[in-house]
């Protein structure tokens, strides 16, 4: 059997938040599991709040977690100090969000590119023959070794930053909204970068994102978080043809389409996300879900580890829609 | 009359490697009541747009020729910079991407809504009244009591509304909204949008709604406007635009949206290319270098051909069967 090159579980994250005597601690991420194989993507959905940066945080061990373990090649990679952590981050690069703050301002595209080799050794490495082969990787010219990150468009900087996460050839990428900001055919343009690699070494990867278009055509399986939690995981083409639970289905139909013909169906949510400060009592989405019963407000849902996981007590039929869409909406 | 309009309008920067021309011969209107959305790549004049329209261009950048016609009365390009401050707030306003850098962290929201009010007459207690009615208006939760609170206090979709309550306070004519649901996810999005419609319907204000996401503009507008390189390619009502696009880059823009790709695919489409640099602007079209469907017609500078009422596109293929078809 393939043995996965990630496998996070019960992973929770804890904050702690007040003072003056009001001591206390928040979950960012509240119990996640999940396996990610070679060659495959991984997509983490769901509302900023929702908890998808600090998982990847944790997982790149740029944050420490509470209880829970995270395996990378067979190896458990959390709790590692900085320096044991180091020879690991050569395997496993990190996209952060934004495109330009990502890169320092001081530093040329060549000097950006060739960082990774810097910093974990060069192994001998031409460096200059290394900036040409990974700007022609991104599709950039020789030429912009000598730019600086402020001479790139947002759509550059990007490309750069895709760079020098492949740089030393790893064998995960957490990718960070790869694509927010960026217009459709840049957005493409990045993507089909990442594919690139996967389809040649196996890369696998970790993909945070917003735009559900995207997770549709690029991720294996996907994940819905809300509140720290899986709500929702599975197959990406099985969960978008048929969610099962109520926060995916509003989520999907909330899909702007660029049809302006297009009759709109949504399933419009109520109310504001909850504080992590006061989780809602049994299904913590119960506040929000237009199918809320009675044992939802008390009584938490299982979570069962099958193959398309649901965190609800009761899985949407296809083609559900809400009760009461019409009197509340 | 129009909310706005914009004729011929030629803005450009001087750079350390030469002029650069921005906007080149740029025109649309935005009549009364009506939703507009800018589409375009980053790069394609969007913020230089609004910028030249808020007569807050930076330093180096002059409108040479054109002009910005707002309620059919003033001249934007010609108006002091004092008359223009009058206009701004009052009658053209703004809402932004970032919605934290719109509200003042260290001062409540209940005081910056006060403040923002501070050229109209009415009394403390009327402004106060006023601002606690904008936040019903957005579906803050308890309004009264969202006014003691701070901006760090709420939520990003929040902070959003509230800085579209702020924009709308003093019912503006003109609202022009730059990205402002890019930072929010989808549902918030999706709630914003319609929040955004619903105030406008109310109000009677225009909306110039500026956006990459291809989707929202779809569902939002009801024309949209297609910048490339500096340059109006493309404009007409969103069903004209998207149904039917007669530019070549309009029809690749939208072909790239994962959304339009109904089969699973791993490969996404692309545009093949950079926007020229606009120091060195082609003589001819300036999508040329990128367009499959270039030919010797295309050397020569393209003028905008006008359609069916009100859609233009500016290609020499424009008015043709089917421009949009990719040659085999």
């Amino acid at each position: 059997m393939n043995e996965p090159v990630l496998r996070v579980q019960d992973v929770q994250v804890s904050f702690p938040v007040g003072g003056f005597g009001r001591r206390g601690s928040i979950l960012g991420v509240a119990g996640v599991s999940f396996e990610v194989n070679r060659g495959e993507t991984f997509a983490l959905v769901g509302e900023s709040g929702s908890g998808k940066t600090t998982l990847a945080r944790a997982i790149n061990g740029l944050q420490s977690i509470s209880t829970g373990s995270i395996e990378f090649d067979a190896q458990r990679i959390d709790g590692l100090g900085k320096r044991e952590m180091q020879p690991i981050r050569r395997r496993m690069s990190m996209m952060f969000q934004d495109p330009v703050g990502s890169l320092s301002p001081r530093m040329t595209v060549g000097d950006l590119v060739t960082e990774p080799f810097r910093i974990h050794g060069t192994d001998g490495k031409n460096l200059e023959a290394e900036t040409a082969r990974l700007l022609s990787l991104v599709g950039l010219p020789t030429s912009f070794a000598s730019r600086f990150p402020h001479q790139l468009s947002g759509g550059q900087a990007r490309r750069v930053g895709v760079a020098r996460a492949l740089a030393l050839d790893p064998a995960l990428v957490i990718a960070d909204e790869p694509t927010a900001g960026l217009d459709v055919s840049v957005q493409g343009e990045v993507l089909n970068l990442l594919n690139e690699p996967r389809e040649r070494l196996g890369l696998a990867m970790v993909i945070i994102t917003h735009n559900l278009h995207v997770v549709h055509h690029v991720a294996d399986r996907v994940a819905v978080m809300y509140l720290g939690r899986f709500v929702e995981a599975g197959d990406t083409a099985d969960v978008f043809e048929r969610p099962r639970h109520p926060y995916t289905a509003a989520l999907l139909s909330a899909n702007p389409e660029p049809d302006p013909d297009k009759a709109q169906d949504r399933i419009s949510l109520p109310a504001e996300v909850p504080s992590l400060l006061s989780r809602p009592s049994g299904c913590e989405f119960h506040t929000r879900c237009p199918w809320v019963q009675a044992r939802c407000r008390t009584e938490a849902p299982s979570a069962n580890l099958a193959v398309h996981f649901t965190a609800c007590h009761t899985p949407l039929a296809p083609g559900a829609r809400p009760p009461m869409q019409e009197a509340t909406s | 009359m129009h909310t706005l309009a914009i004729n011929g309008l030629n803005v450009w920067f001087s750079t350390e490697d030469g002029p650069l021309h921005a906007l080149k011969d740029v025109s649309f209107d935005i009549g009364q009541k009506r939703i507009v959305g800018i589409v375009g790549e980053s790069g394609c004049g969007k913020s230089t747009l609004i910028n030249a329209i808020l007569g807050l261009l930076a330093d180096n950048g002059r409108i040479e020729s054109g002009s910005i016609l707002f309620e059919d009365t003033d001249d934007l390009v010609r108006l002091s910079s004092r008359a223009l401050r009058d206009l701004r707030g009052p009658r053209i306003s703004t809402v932004f991407q970032d919605p934290m850098g719109a509200l003042n962290p260290v001062i409540s929201v209940g005081r910056q809504m006060i403040n923002i009010q501070y050229r109209s007459p009415k009394s403390k207690a009327e402004k106060t009244a006023r601002a606690v009615e904008m936040l019903k208006l957005v579906r803050i939760p308890d309004p009264e009591d969202a006014l003691d609170r701070y901006p760090h206090q709420f939520s990003g979709g929040m902070k959003q509304r509230i800085a579209i309550a702020m924009a709308l306070m003093m019912e503006p004519a003109l609202l022009i909204a730059d990205e402002p649901t890019t930072a929010l996810d989808a549902t918030l999005e999706v709630t914003t949008i319609e929040l955004l419609r619903d105030l406008q319907t109310q109000i009677g204000c225009s909306v110039l709604f500026i956006s990459h996401h291809l989707g929202v503009i779809a569902e939002l507008c009801d024309d949209v406007v297609v910048m490339y390189a500096g340059e109006v390619v493309e404009k007409g009502t969103v069903r004209q635009v998207f149904n039917d696009p007669r530019h070549p880059y309009t029809a690749r823009l939208l072909e790239c949206d994962p959304a339009r790709q109904k089969e699973r695919t791993r490969t996404l489409p692309t545009i093949p290319g950079e926007i020229p640099d606009l120091r060195r602007r082609p003589r001819g079209c300036v999508f040329a270098p990128r367009c499959a469907q270039r030919h010797t017609g295309c050397d020569q500078p393209q003028s905008a051909i006008a359609l069916s009422d009100g859609h233009t596109a500016r290609c020499n293929l424009a008015a043709s069967e089917d421009p949009a078809e990719t040659p085999a």
